[in-house]
């Protein structure tokens, strides 16, 4: 579903900061990758990269095998299939609750505004918050917020789902709500790619953990031998320093 | 004692303080007004101000040569009467269309009343506020659409959109719009043979156009680029993004300063009087130098641009309110 193939990012702004260094990685269909390290590590850029959001400077991305740096791609397209959830929420403050999960599904898939209607609400009632349907994001709680994020996303029914620290910018009591949702996605079989240093929930559903630090890979391995005898040393002192 | 001192203390007591002083400085401003006028000398005359908005013409049409007419032609208020006299030589009269009493084929003496009575024209004050309502409205919408194009082009990240819209903006914020309007009247005006009302409005739709492309491009900057992204995340494109998701948001932070520029087209609009036009303000000067009722004039041309400005501003306060819903 996802792979990417030896891929470098660099960042020239005061000073020269490779972001990401040599990444690889294979993600299967229905898989759940859960991506951690320390602050700077990369984590952010590399889900980013994957929807094309940072250009790559070497290296290829495939999607459903379609090459992402390449210009006859569509990308548009691409990231219609693939959905994205942000730390900061990112709803559209001047539309409603329902209009954020129907404004996409309208104007890229085309569907009329009823049948938008309808599933948008679908996604509302999946992710809890249907009576708020008609409420500004400014009028919803944080974790409230994050869950029309993810109905949002869902609504163009993507076939990957990408999460950049949907659970750091909220409330502890909040948390949970919006990790119930995802856990729910990845039992569908959703293919998702979280960062998160919510270990519980890696624990609970990674089908791999993706250890980065530098902009690069340290170690890939199952939730299992990631947290009970991980091999590197700074897997060790990272997880050491969360759990 | 004590009570007089919380009186003079009291939040109620200090306002009502502060209220009577504003009228005291009013009074004060309206006399004070009055009183140098008397000082120069000079003779009100404001009954002479309402026929500069409307009068009544006197109307007296006579027929001056024996003819037939020929031709009843109506344009408007006005109708054009055309009669042929014995040598075959054409005569006109004009005659306001209510008052036509002939037809083709009528036989018109010497001495025959064509048309005889008054009627309301709009004075020279209200022609010049109309053309100031005009030259204004279609400088702002021209002004909204190239302000809208620059901006985006400001913000374009490939050199060519950048750097012309770059230059154009400050080719026009660094020139005075008095030059501007002569550069339009008699260099582009002649280029593209404009009528000096259009030669008027190009000028100032490209005046206000670079200022409003400063505002919107600040507008879209103001808004987190995490909506973009998430927009742009969503398979939108980048138009879609803009239009749907960008734009509407800045537009109602952008409200404001717009309003502003709108609010200074319009006064500034009184600067194309200089390339012919009898807006407002001109129209103010001609009647002034005719009359020499300058003081009456101006202060009516002043309170005319309030009238415009202030609905405007009223106009913007009611789309603020109705923005407001998703704060
Ligand atoms: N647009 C940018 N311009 C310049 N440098 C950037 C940019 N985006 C990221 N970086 C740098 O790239 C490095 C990796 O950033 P990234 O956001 O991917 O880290 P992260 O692992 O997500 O960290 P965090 O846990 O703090 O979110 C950092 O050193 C960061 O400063
Ligand atoms: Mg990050």
């Amino acid at each position: 579903m996802i792979d990417v193939k030896g891929i470098y990012k660099t960042f020239y702004s005061r000073h020269k900061v490779e972001a990401l260094v040599d990444v690889s990685l294979h993600v299967e269909k229905g898989e759940v990758v859960v991506i951690c390290g320390p602050s700077g590590s990369g984590k952010s850029t590399l889900l980013r990269c994957l929807n094309h959001l940072e250009t790559i400077d070497q290296g290829e991305i495939l999607i459903d095998t379609i090459l992402l740096n390449d210009s006859r791609t569509n990308i548009n397209k691409v990231r219609a299939e693939v959905g994205m959830v942000f730390q900061s929420f990112n709803l559209f403050a001047h539309m409603t609750v329902l209009e954020n999960v129907s404004i996409a599904q309208i104007k890229v898939r085309k569907r009329s505004r009823q049948e938008a209607t309808k599933i948008g609400m679908e996604l509302l009632e999946k992710v809890g918050i249907p009576e708020k349907a008609g409420s500004y994001p400014s009028q919803l709680s944080g974790g409230q917020q994050q869950r029309v994020a993810i109905a949002r996303a869902l609504a163009m029914q993507p076939k990957i789902m990408l999460f950049d620290e949907p659970t750091s910018a909220l409330d502890p009591e909040m948390i949970g709500e919006v990790l119930d949702v995802m856990k729910t996605l990845a039992r569908e079989g959703m293919t998702m790619c979280c960062v998160t240093h919510e270990m519980g929930f890696a624990r609970e559903v990674a089908d791999r953990i993706v250890f980065m630090d530098e902009g690069r890979i340290v170690e890939i391995g199952t939730p299992q031998q990631i947290f009970n005898e991980p091999r590197e040393d700074r897997t060790k002192a990272f997880l050491a320093q969360i759990l | 004692m004590e009570i007089f001192n919380d009186l003079l203390h009291s939040e109620r007591f200090r306002r009502s303080l502060s209220w009577a002083a504003l009228v005291l400085i009013i009074v004060g401003l309206i006399i004070g007004t009055v009183h140098t006028t008397n000082k120069v000398d000079y003779i009100w005359r404001w009954e002479q101000i309402p026929r500069y908005i409307f009068f009544q013409e006197t109307i007296e049409v006579t027929v001056e040569e024996d003819a037939t007419v020929t031709a009843v032609e109506r344009d408007g208020a006005d109708t054009y009467i055309i009669a042929l006299n014995f040598l075959d030589e054409e005569q006109y009269y004009t005659v306001p269309s209510h008052m036509v009493s002939v037809k083709t084929g009528d036989e018109l003496q010497r001495g025959q009343v064509l048309a005889e009575g008054r009627r309301w024209k709009p004075g020279l004050l209200l022609t010049g506020l109309i053309l100031t309502l005009e030259i204004s409205v279609l400088s702002i919408i021209l002004g909204v659409v190239i302000g809208l194009i620059t901006g985006l082009a400001r913000l374009s990240s490939s050199p060519a959109p950048k750097w012309l819209a770059i230059g154009y903006i400050e080719l026009i914020r660094g020139t005075p719009l008095l030059v501007q309007i002569y550069i339009f009247y008699f260099f582009v005006g002649q280029v593209f043979r404009l009528s000096n009302f259009m030669a008027g409005v190009l000028a100032l739709s490209f005046f206000a156009g670079a200022y409003v492309a400063e505002i919107i491009r600040a507008g879209i900057q103001s808004i987190h680029k995490g909506q973009m992204e998430a927009a742009r995340s969503l398979g939108m494109n980048y138009p879609q993004a803009m239009r749907y998701i960008i734009l509407p948001q800045a537009f109602k932070r952008i409200l404001p300063p717009l309003a502003g520029q709108f609010i200074s087209l319009i006064k500034d609009s009184s600067l194309v009087g200089v390339i012919a036009l009898v807006e407002l303000t001109r129209a103010g000067r001609e009647i002034g130098t005719s009359t020499f009722n300058y003081f009456e004039v101006f202060f009516t041309v002043a309170a005319l641009y309030l009238i415009l400005t202030f609905s405007l501003s009223m106009l913007v306060q009611f789309l603020e309110r109705r923005f407001a819903a998703s704060d």
